[in-house]
């Protein structure tokens, strides 16, 4: 059986899922935020996938993909900033403790 | 007579309203009579244009006036409403009632009101009152009607309460606003009932599908009842009638003006304006007839103990009323319009002679302070008689031919009635005498105390004295028709006038006293009355006192007039209206209308209480939310389709 | 053939190495794994002849984000206790099978017009004449530098000492 569009949709579907998992079940913010590349690497991956199958000649999967990485870098690195200004004020990176907006 | 000058008859009272309100009361000085003249001169004016119409009525076919309408409200395909006046023999006639004592009565004011900081102000209201009195009488459609009908209502709140400063003036104004409100409202439903049922506020179509039957039945019946209120607030009928004699707060010429000339006929006049809808409805004609003559009978016993001349003269009105309303019910529009007509010059004319009274004795209305003004003031005293004794309906003067009328019909058709009326023209006669004998015989009782002077008059007193011409004048003018305005009707041509009735020769019927057996047997009993007036307060063979111990209880119920001011100011008023249906609207309000909308703020906080624990603050419980959100929405896609 | 095994293998890999980010209790492994995944899925780019794609997400993830990451981890090395789960665990494991079967379900039942046009490459080029042409994404490939910008100064402010 040759690869077709269904195998990277499934695979992308599967890297989401668990990116998914991680992002919610993780209490490591820098885990989470590392499950959240996976995500977002597993969209990339749809991305490509279906402007190779579908669209080969235009492309615009691609264009999609390098602007996802263009916000997961800046994403990363925000993200990451966060990180460690509340590492510094409050001494943890458990995002079960980080509830500043409960009730 | 070129229509535009039925329009000019009821316009030129509200021109000389306009003129006297916008322009003379806030520029010229109280002292000014100017506003007084302008009012006279378009009164007088309206007079001369009444005289005209009538006489071109009478020479009209049919004896009506076609009158273009003006449209008012369009809405294409579903309502028109036309502004239009009607000129038949009816409206011809209030006219010249209206017009006739109005002028009178401003003439009279001139003198009577001189000096009044109010000055412009009372003949404002007057001209507007004249204006809207006019209109009512001449407008063609129910729902014009209605509006100079409240016209009148609002001139006669403001002229009750023209010296407001009084508490029981303005309580006296607010008092008739409200009661004669009681009555409208019926009167309101029944224009909407007959609008609905009929597609038509036009009086004159009304007529004709009452009388081609297509307006029948019980609908009839309620819409012509409904009237029949609004005409009873007007007219001060039982039980509405509690407004009229407290209305004496007024000034003494707006008495004899609104509150016994003409607004209060306004009542009688429409239910004879409508009385095609009564004839076909045995009932409400029957209503009419009933709740007339026990009005008659029932103010007459209530003026019979009064001291004060003015609530005399307010009773005897009622009881008139009553008389008119009982011969609207059994003889017709003639009969009943006829003693409207009559009693309109001799009432002005008792009001006016007991304001000259007033007057002349300090500004009190208490008859037990005058007596003997007989010789200071024989000018007043004459007419006052003569209205006195055309009220109490003597041979020949006029209301004696319009009271036998209505004892002839009301015998023919309502033979118990014939017996209350029978009644009341035996009181009627006695309290009237009653009251000139204490005013004007025996000796001088000192008149107010100079202390609490100044009730109804404006300038310092020495003693009794003739009112100045200007006001004795009109008493003549008005005491000459009240002798003669009964004999139109004598030979049977009143009545020709207002579409049905016979003539007769005038000699014939003239001194038909003396050959018929009713006519001779109501002035037997009207002298009757006289005389026992006579015995007990000039000649005082009998003691009042005496009479009144023997009396007592009676004495007593009519002097308090039955409780009825009690009943309804104590019960109806404050239990009721205040404690059952205020109250209980102020329970819907607290429990029901506040507790919807308190109980809706309490449900959002509380929802909100519960509901806040799901803000944990944790950012991972929101995004499974998010995530259990995104696949459900999937699911539900696929599963829609 | 090639594709095909080649794809096998480099899935397995990715997913192999996802879930060990995920449940890998030493948060610097999990790092590495992390690094791993990426460059599987560069490798999968490359199987779907994205050959530029394979560049920039070597570059960029592999060689700059993952830095940033497991500097990330030595700077917040104190409060470190490894990589514990929360209450979380089971709804969202459940939510993530159901997203899952779901998107399988999808996929599988969704008819695909696949297109019968060989792919482009090398794609370097065409890529380029789309990204800096007029009637290509110009404007957004401006927009991306202020986006980076905002996010540099952004991260300055956040972590400057006071």
């Amino acid at each position: 059986m040759s690869i077709g569009l269904e195998h990277y949709i499934i695979l992308s579907a599967v890297l989401f899922a668990i990116g998914l998992y991680g992002a919610l079940s993780k209490r490591n913010a820098i885990v989470i935020l590392m499950s959240i590349e996976i995500m977002l690497n597993a969209v990339n991956i749809a991305m490509v996938a279906f402007s190779r199958y579908i669209v080969p000649a235009l492309l615009t999967g691609h264009i999609f993909a390098i602007f996802i990485i263009v916000v997961a870098a800046a994403e990363a690195t925000v993200g990451l900033a966060i990180i460690i200004g509340i590492y510094r004020n409050r001494e943890t990176i458990d995002a079960s403790q980080i509830n500043l907006m409960k009730w | 007579m070129p229509y535009q000058f039925v329009w000019l008859i009821f316009l030129l009272p509200l021109f000389s309203f306009i003129i006297i309100a916008f322009f003379i009361r806030p520029f010229v000085s109280s002292e000014s009579k100017v506003a007084g003249y302008i009012t006279i001169a378009a009164i007088g004016s309206c007079m001369v244009l009444s005289f005209w119409a009538l006489a071109s009525v009478m020479a009209a076919p049919d004896h009506k006036i076609l009158i273009p309408d003006i449209e008012w409200v369009v809405i294409e395909d579903a309502i028109t409403i036309s502004l239009g006046l009607m000129l038949d023999s009816l409206t011809a006639v209030m006219l010249l009632v209206v017009t006739i004592v109005s002028l009178m009565v401003q003439i009279y004011s001139q003198a009577y009101m001189k000096g009044d900081p109010g000055y412009h102000r009372y003949y404002a209201a007057m001209s507007l009152f004249t204006m809207s009195m006019l209109g009512l009488v001449l407008a063609n459609s129910l729902l014009l009607m209605f509006v100079f009908w409240e016209m009148v209502g609002l001139c006669s709140y403001l002229l009750i309460g023209f010296w407001f400063h009084r508490p029981s003036a303005a309580d006296a104004a607010k008092k008739a606003f409200i009661v004669t409100r009681l009555g409208d409202f019926g009167f309101l439903i029944a224009i909407l009932s007959l609008y609905y049922n009929t597609g038509t506020f036009d009086i004159q179509e009304l007529h004709s599908l009452a009388i081609s039957g297509a307006l029948a039945g019980t609908t009839l019946t309620w819409a012509a009842i409904g009237i029949f209120a609004g005409a009873a607030g007007k007219s001060a009928q039982f039980p509405l009638h509690v407004w009229l004699p407290d209305a004496m707060e007024g000034p003494t010429p707006v008495s004899a003006l609104i509150h016994a000339a003409t607004m209060v006929a306004a009542g009688v006049f429409l239910v004879a304006r409508t009385f095609p809808l009564f004839e076909h409805s045995t009932e409400a004609l029957t209503t009419v007839a009933v709740i007339g003559a026990f009005t008659a009978i029932f103010a007459a016993s209530m003026g019979l103990v009064m001291d004060d001349i003015k609530r005399v003269l307010a009773y005897s009105t009622i009881s008139q009323l009553g008389y008119m309303m009982l011969g609207l019910g059994t003889g017709g529009v003639a009969v009943g319009i006829f003693h409207l007509f009559n009693h309109a010059f001799f009432k002005a004319l008792l009001f006016l002679g007991a304001g000259s009274v007033s007057h002349a004795s300090g500004g009190t209305f208490d008859m037990r302070l005058m007596g003997g003004l007989r010789k200071v003031m024989p000018w007043t005293y004459i007419t006052f008689v003569i209205g006195s004794l055309s009220l109490a309906g003597v041979w020949p003067l006029s209301g004696f031919w319009s009271k036998d009328e209505i004892l002839a019909t009301t015998l023919e058709s309502q033979p118990i009635l014939f017996w209350l009326a029978l009644i009341t023209v035996f009181m009627t006669a006695f309290y009237m005498f009653r009251a000139v004998f204490i005013t004007f015989h025996g000796e001088y009782r000192g008149g107010a105390q100079d202390a609490h002077g100044g009730h109804d008059s404006h300038d310092g007193h020495s003693g009794p004295h003739e009112s100045p011409p200007v006001m004795v004048v009109p008493l003549v003018i008005l005491a000459f028709l009240g002798i003669v305005s009964g004999w139109w009707n004598v030979t049977g041509g009143f009545d020709v006038f207002m579409g049905h009735g016979e003539t007769y020769g005038f000699f014939e019927r003239f001194f038909s006293v003396l050959t018929h057996s009713l006519p001779l047997i109501s002035l037997l009993v009207a002298l009757a009355g006289i005389f026992l007036a006579y015995a007990m307060y000039q000649a005082k063979w009998l003691s009042p006192e005496r009479i009144g111990d023997m009396f007592k209880p009676l004495y007593i119920l009519f002097s308090r007039k039955y409780w009825l001011d009690e009943l309804y100011e104590n019960i109806i008023v404050k239990i009721v209206t205040l404690k059952v249906l205020f109250g209980g609207l102020e329970k819907i309000d607290t429990y029901a209308v506040d507790g919807t909308v308190n109980g809706i703020a309490n449900g959002a906080i509380a929802s909100g209480r519960a509901i806040r624990h799901a803000q944990t603050g944790q950012l991972q419980l929101y995004g499974l939310f998010i995530g259990i959100g995104i696949l459900a929405i999937i699911i539900v896609v696929y599963l829609a389709g | 053939m090639v594709l095909t095994i080649a794809f096998w293998a480099l899935a397995i890999v990715g997913v192999l190495s996802a879930l060990g980010v995920v449940l890998l209790g030493n948060v610097f492994r999990a790092s590495l794994s992390l690094i791993l995944c990426f460059i599987a899925i560069a490798g999968i780019y490359i199987t779907l002849h994205a050959d530029f794609l394979a560049a920039a997400q070597i570059l960029v993830y592999v060689g700059a984000i993952s830095i940033l990451i497991l500097l990330a981890i030595m700077l917040t090395r104190d409060v470190q206790h490894g990589s514990p789960s929360n209450k979380l665990r089971l709804p969202a494991f459940i939510v993530a099978i159901l997203f899952v079967g779901t998107v399988t379900f999808a996929v599988l039942n969704t008819r695909w017009q696949v297109s019968s046009v060989p792919p482009q490459e090398p794609t370097t080029s065409a890529i380029a004449g789309l990204l800096f042409s007029v009637e290509g994404f110009i404007l957004p490939v401006e927009i991306a530098p202020i986006l980076l910008l905002a996010a540099i100064i952004g991260a300055i402010v956040l972590v400057r000492e006071k």
